[in-house]
């Protein structure tokens, strides 16, 4: 079960020493900054942390829908609509002291996403649009719908013109986990999350229903499970859990909105919940291990001189070795003869 | 013999994992001879043709051809030396025409080819146009294609896997006679079926399998259909003989005019279906596939909703909007013809397989899944219906067919349906399992349920069916009275003759 992440892993490091030497950057200490200097100081390692957590609940979200081959790719979208939501609060009422403030924008960050997921749910089962295409237009319109608010209506007045709100007040911040970092408690959702994942998928019978949509299609329409509702169930919480890490990155690292917060947490969680073979438990090693790449990244961009695309790219291979190996390990290759059989 | 026989297996066996298919086989065909393979289910037979075929190649063990030693390691090896086999499931693409399809695996200039397919079809009574479209034609047709494909390629051996299992008696004594033809060419056939009586007049030879060896080789004409079976299950036939049905009794299920547009442009529509189903008969619908047997199977279940809910009446219900889910609420099962994919999740074991439908049968709590309940219910079913499996965690998709359809069945008849549908309820199932199956559906129906079963297989419908309906072309027959019909007159309906 294991076997094709781990080779994965080791694939994409070769690979990468060998793409890291061709651009003639010292690619051992490169991959020594990767992988192994997030772990050296406990700053770096709350940094990961930190990464993790939004990483870790959009990908526990959408591995649900995968699981019913509901595919929403575009958590992003549906994060930066949470973010905008939660955002709206404090926008309106920088100094409200009201003690709601914060559930309020967990809350409407959390309904944000989920009804900017639920638009191509609507679409799919009404029209039969495909939510792949739907859910990666409404990402880009996401982004627009962004800059507009930044740059005109929500623009900070105090903000030398920057694109972005006011900070937000203290009772608008996520409290810090552990004390001198930046790390906050949106870690425990994420890990609430990958329990309600793990309990619902493997233990309780909507779970069931969503794995078996998945994998014979005909079988739930046999058993007479809605097809309708798997799509809803699956955009909705794919859209819920990104909704919450989107108001958790202003309401946490940010402070603010600003253009930053499209850091493309929504694609990367793609990448987690398939290296993490669409399991929970696996989802949770993934978000950490692409975590550490991402602050290792940082790191080797300014020890080794890496160029920020190659972290990049050593996403991008991990998950291509990933799906490279889970399929080899599955299937054999045939050199077939011209011959048909 | 002085001649070395045409293919001869010697001490060939092959294993899959812990199940050792084929133990030190032998097998020998002459040219000129119809040759039999039988044997029930999961017995070897299958394996036995790949061997030959080249698709699956010998653990131990030697294959000869002319005298000569060969090692086949993909069909092509096969096809080159003049070996060519028809598998029970046609491959022919369905938006070709016949000499498109032909084409994509026989060298040669379309118009050739559409000459030599006419020209094969007059010479071994094969006829059928060249340039139709394989989506028009009947299955009969198909498997004409098929046999003319393998004709083409020059064969000295055809393998034809149950090909009768999916014809009309009009079209099997049509096929017969090609065979024979071609026999008398001195091509060598080697014929798979469980159809005993088919073997006893078209076969000269017959080698028996059980259990992955080869128990027997014997002239099946000396033999009656009954000394047969017990050669190739081992033991005496079970009794098939069963308690008359009681009168019937209140009305279970019902169909009121039902009418479908077809979904797709390879689907059938189906057109007025009048039926009436009551507690404690088997009614049976008789038909070759494809005449409307998918939609109105989704249609009873609840895949397919109907136009109104009046069409269709479960326990005096309409239930023609509601979905599956509903339907079995009211006390309604169904085993449907597809096993993977549909009636179990291939990827799923079967423990989770039972809770695709038998989740109400105090499985969840809370929703939960109760693993304990559900294993119990496994269990239950494995050891009721004599499922061969390692136990309730071993993965559906790894079952052969005929045990998947036991545990589906079994599945189904525990949930204790007041009307159950059933749709070719022994379809590659071996002869003891579908005595078995056909048992079970006597007793449900001597305990008062309602059971409706569609199948190809006339004689398994006559067996234990009151009633016959024959569904062509979406348009379902009268009753017919089983004990007064014949199988020529379900024929007659089964092509169109009669309406």
């Amino acid at each position: 079960m294991f076997t094709a992440p781990v080779l994965a892993l080791v694939l994409t490091c070769l690979a990468s020493l060998v793409l890291f030497a061709t651009l003639g950057k010292p690619a051992g200490a490169a991959l020594y900054a990767l992988l192994l200097k997030p772990f050296l100081s406990w700053y770096s390692f709350s940094e990961v942390l930190l990464k993790m957590a939004p990483l870790l609940l959009i990908a526990q979200g959408l591995a649900i829908g995968f699981r019913a081959n509901v595919f929403n790719i575009g958590a992003e979208g549906q994060f930066i609509v949470g973010a905008l939501c939660a955002s709206s609060l404090p926008v309106y009422f920088p100094d409200g002291n009201f003690p709601m403030m914060l559930p309020a924008m967990i809350a409407f960050g959390a309904l944000g996403g989920t009804v900017y997921a639920l638009i191509a749910a609507a679409l799919r089962t009404r029209f039969g649009a495909s939510e792949i295409l739907v859910t990666l237009m409404m990402a880009l319109i996401a982004v627009q719908i962004l800059n507009y608010l930044l740059l005109g209506p929500w623009k900070d007045p105090r903000g030398f013109n920057f694109p972005q709100t006011v900070m937000f007040p203290d009772n608008a911040m996520l409290p810090i986990l552990f004390d001198g970092t930046r790390t906050n408690i949106s870690l425990l959702f994420a890990l609430a999350a990958s329990v309600f994942a793990y309990l619902m998928m493997q233990h309780h019978f909507r779970g069931y229903q969503l794995r078996t949509a998945g994998l014979a299609p005909r079988a739930a329409l046999y058993a007479g499970f809605s097809a309708p509702r798997m799509v809803w169930l699956g955009l909705g919480l794919g859209g819920l859990a990104a909704g919450i890490a989107g108001a958790s990155e202003v309401a946490g690292p940010l402070g603010q909105l600003q253009r930053s917060v499209t850091s493309g947490y929504g694609y990367a969680a793609i990448i987690v919940a398939y290296v993490g073979g669409l399991n929970p438990l696996g989802i949770i090693a993934s978000s950490f291990l692409i975590s550490v790449i991402y602050i290792g990244g940082d790191s080797a961009t300014v020890s080794a001189g890496l160029p920020v695309a190659a972290v990049e790219v050593f996403q991008g291979l991990l998950l291509f070795f990933y799906l490279l190996t889970f399929t080899l390990i599955r299937f054999r290759f045939e050199i077939d003869r011209k011959v048909p059989a | 013999m002085s001649q070395p026989a045409l293919l001869r297996l010697s001490k060939v066996s092959k294993r899959y994992g812990t199940v050792q298919a084929n133990h030190d086989s032998d097998l020998e065909v002459h040219s000129g001879s119809i040759h039999a393979v039988l044997g029930e289910n999961g017995a070897g037979k299958s394996t036995l043709m790949k061997l030959i075929y080249g698709v699956e190649q010998p653990d131990s063990g030697h294959i000869y051809w002319n005298g000569q030693e060969v090692h086949l390691a993909r069909p092509s090896d096969a096809q080159a030396l003049g070996i060519g086999m028809v598998f029970q499931h046609f491959s022919l693409f369905e938006t070709l025409s016949v000499v498109q399809n032909v084409s994509l695996m026989i060298p040669g200039k379309p118009a050739d080819l559409a000459q030599k397919i006419t020209d094969l079809g007059d010479q071994f009574g094969l006829s059928v146009d060249p340039h139709a479209m394989v989506h028009r034609l009947s299955v009969g047709e198909r498997q004409r294609v098929e046999i003319i494909r393998c004709l083409l390629l020059n064969p000295k051996l055809l393998i034809l896997d149950e090909p009768t299992s999916v014809l009309p008696p009009q079209s099997v004594r049509r096929l017969f006679e090609t065979l024979r033809k071609l026999q008398a060419e001195g091509m060598a056939i080697l014929f798979i079926s469980h159809k005993l009586d088919e073997i006893r007049e078209l076969c000269d030879t017959a080698s028996v399998l059980r259990g992955g060896e080869v128990t027997g080789r014997v002239d099946p004409r000396e033999h009656d259909a009954r000394s047969l079976a017990q050669l190739m299950i081992g033991r005496e036939m079970p009794n098939v003989a069963h308690a008359a049905p009681q009168p019937p009794g209140e009305e279970r299920l019902r169909l009121n005019a039902l009418s479908h547009p077809r979904a797709s442009r390879f689907g059938t529509a189906l057109d007025g279906i009048d039926l009436k189903l009551r507690s404690g008969e088997i009614i049976g619908i008789a038909g070759i596939s494809g005449n409307g047997q998918q939609e109105l199977a989704a249609l009873i279940s609840g895949e397919t909703r109907a136009h109104e809910p009046g069409m269709i009446e479960i326990m005096g219900k309409k239930v023609g909007h509601l979905g599956p889910m509903a339907r079995r609420k009211l006390g309604f099962a169904f085993v449907p013809e597809e096993r993977l994919g549909r009636g179990a999740v291939p990827e799923m074991s079967l423990a989770d397989n039972s809770l695709l439908t038998a989740h109400s049968r105090n499985m969840l709590s809370r929703g939960f899944i109760k693993r304990a309940a559900e294993r119990a219910f496994t269990r239950e079913c494995i050891q009721a219906f004599d499922v061969r499996t390692p136990g309730p965690d071993a993965e559906a998709g790894a079952m052969s067919g005929g045990n998947l359809q036991k545990f589906i069945l079994g599945r189904e008849i525990m949930l204790n349906p007041d009307v159950m549908l059933v749709s070719q309820p022994t379809w590659g199932v071996d002869i003891g399992a579908a005595t078995a199956i056909r048992r079970r559906l006597l007793d449900m129906r001597d305990q008062g349920c309602a059971i409706l079963v569609i199948s190809e297989e006339m004689d398994e419908l006559f067996e234990i069916c009151s009633k016959l309906h024959v569904l062509h072309k979406g348009h379902l027959s009268p009753a017919l009275n089983a004990a007064e019909t014949t199988p020529q007159e379900i024929g007659r309906y089964m092509i169109g003759a009669e309406t």
